[in-house]
């Protein structure tokens, strides 16, 4: 069984370049969420040279529209959505000093281009465990754009929440690698 | 006739969307067993485990599997004995999701294509109505979500391609697919009828218990062998490498023009989730 590796953002360029592809890894601390709508609003901001509603630097967003929270929850259930629809806002976003990125699914080559340049890193959830997933988040917190119900920007916390290292700076890409040796012709 | 109120149709969507969305059905909690006996890669294994687990607390807990809560697809089998009263069939329906979906703290999904507008409650459902013997109404809610949905096609392929080129179709959308779908996925495969047809036929075959064979011993065979060979592309759990791509394929045919052979492939996530009530 291979080591698992335990992070805490803010992420320096050394612990993102320490990641592999494959690894598997427990992200503890605060993150964000964010999906199609929210990033669409960050990269506007940036367009028009405004300041953004969250800090990127060494930060970590996590794609995630949450079913709404059952009195007494932190969070309703929370796992991954599909990472291509926020690969033609991604590279903005690592060029300002984003480190990671959770989802789901392969990324553009644009997106891949930008992990190496940027020294970042893409992480895949497990989707469709949504409820699992809610149970490592600790606590959230609508942090901008609230009129987007499910697609708001939280800040939550997180507990020991599983993910899977999928591209790393070096440019591997798991989804390709994976495959490969359990591919049968 | 027997009538049927549609008091008693909001009531049983609502409680049917509610129901799909927390509790995976026997096939699917058993098609995961299957799946981490033979899995072989570690992390697939591990995902694997995560999402029996996933179901365990979904069911418990009493909470969404997935926070994808989709939209509602709903089939309606109407016997065409039985008379609907009190109300317009197609508003109750609208209605049992809109409390469902509101009561249940499901996600509401629904928006507006260009402006993105959420509709607010989920509505419009995704309604198939189709008429049948006897005199009772039964109701099957589906939930979809969209990561699967986004995986799905219709192609008008030309006669001469055969089952062959059926199966190179498949086959190849699936690799292509990835995992973005949510392996280990359902390949629904909707083979003949029209345009629109085979789409609805990809997604009624969908709803077929996940380990059940499919009577038509040619579509069986047809079946084994394209679960063989898209298991043997190697995509695994949530697309990462492993030996289970899919569960199961399942296959719905019908006659086609002279002309054509259209081909509808509908893929579903492992959090498959669909309920039924009859009334
Ligand atoms: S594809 Fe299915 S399991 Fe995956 S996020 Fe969408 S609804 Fe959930």
């Amino acid at each position: 069984m291979e080591n698992i590796i335990r992070l805490t953002p803010p992420l320096s360029d050394e612990a993102v370049a320490s990641l592999k592809s494959g690894d598997r890894v427990l992200i503890t601390g605060t993150i964000y969420t964010g999906r199609d709508a929210a990033h669409k609003r960050l990269v506007d901001l940036l367009d028009k040279g405004e300041e953004l509603p969250i800090p990127l630097a060494g930060e970590i967003i996590y794609f995630v529209g949450p079913t709404p929270a059952k009195p007494g929850k932190a969070i309703g259930s929370a796992g991954p959505t599909t990472s291509y629809r926020m690969d033609s806002y991604s590279p903005r976003l690592l060029a300002q000093g984003l480190k990671g990125m959770i989802g789901k699914g392969g990324r553009s080559l644009e997106v891949r281009a930008a992990i190496k340049e940027h020294k970042g890193i893409y992480f895949a959830a497990t989707g469709g465990a949504g409820a699992l997933l809610a149970q490592r988040i600790k606590k959230a917190e609508v942090v901008a754009y609230e009129d987007l119900g499910p697609e708001a920007i939280r800040r939550i916390e997180v507990e020991d929440f599983p993910v899977v290292v999928i591209n790393d700076i070096h440019g591997n890409d798991l989804y390709e690698q994976g495959v490969i040796p359990y591919k049968k012709d | 006739m027997r009538e049927i109120n549609v008091s008693e149709v909001v009531q049983a969507v609502s409680r049917l969307c509610v129901d799909a969305n927390y509790n995976l059905g026997d096939d699917l909690n058993q098609a995961l067993d299957r799946a981490a006996a033979v899995e072989e890669s570690p992390t697939g294994k591990d995902i694997i485990e995560q999402l029996k687990e996933n179901a365990a607390i979904a069911k418990r807990d009493q909470v969404p599997i997935c926070q994808d809560t989709g939209l509602a697809v709903i089939f309606v089998d109407l016997g065409q004995d039985a008379r609907v009263v009190g109300g317009n069939l197609n508003e109750a329906i609208n209605e049992g999701v809109r409390q469902g979906y509101r009561d249940g703290f499901l996600r509401k999904s629904a928006c507006h294509p260009f402006t993105r507008a959420n509709t607010g409650d989920n509505t419009p459902a995704i309604i198939h109505y189709r008429l049948v013997d006897g005199d009772t109404l039964k109701i099957t809610v589906a939930p979809k979500g969209g990561g699967s949905e986004n995986m799905s096609k219709v192609v008008m392929l030309k006669p001469a391609d055969g089952v062959a080129g059926i199966k190179e179709q498949v086959v190849e959308w699936v690799r292509q697919a990835g995992g973005n779908p949510c392996p280990p996925t359902i390949v629904g495969v909707g083979i003949g009828g029209n345009f629109e047809k085979s789409a609805l036929l990809a997604k009624e075959a969908l709803l077929r218990e996940v380990g059940s064979l499919n009577p038509d011993p040619e579509l069986q065979s047809l079946e084994a062998d394209l679960l063989e060979a898209v298991n043997n592309l190697g995509v695994g759990p949530q697309g990462l490498g492993g030996r289970v791509t899919s569960f199961a394929v399942h296959v719905k045919m019908l006659p086609c023009h002279i002309a054509s052979l259209p081909l509808a492939i509908n893929i579903q996530c492992h959090a498959a989730r669909h309920k039924e009530a009859v009334l």
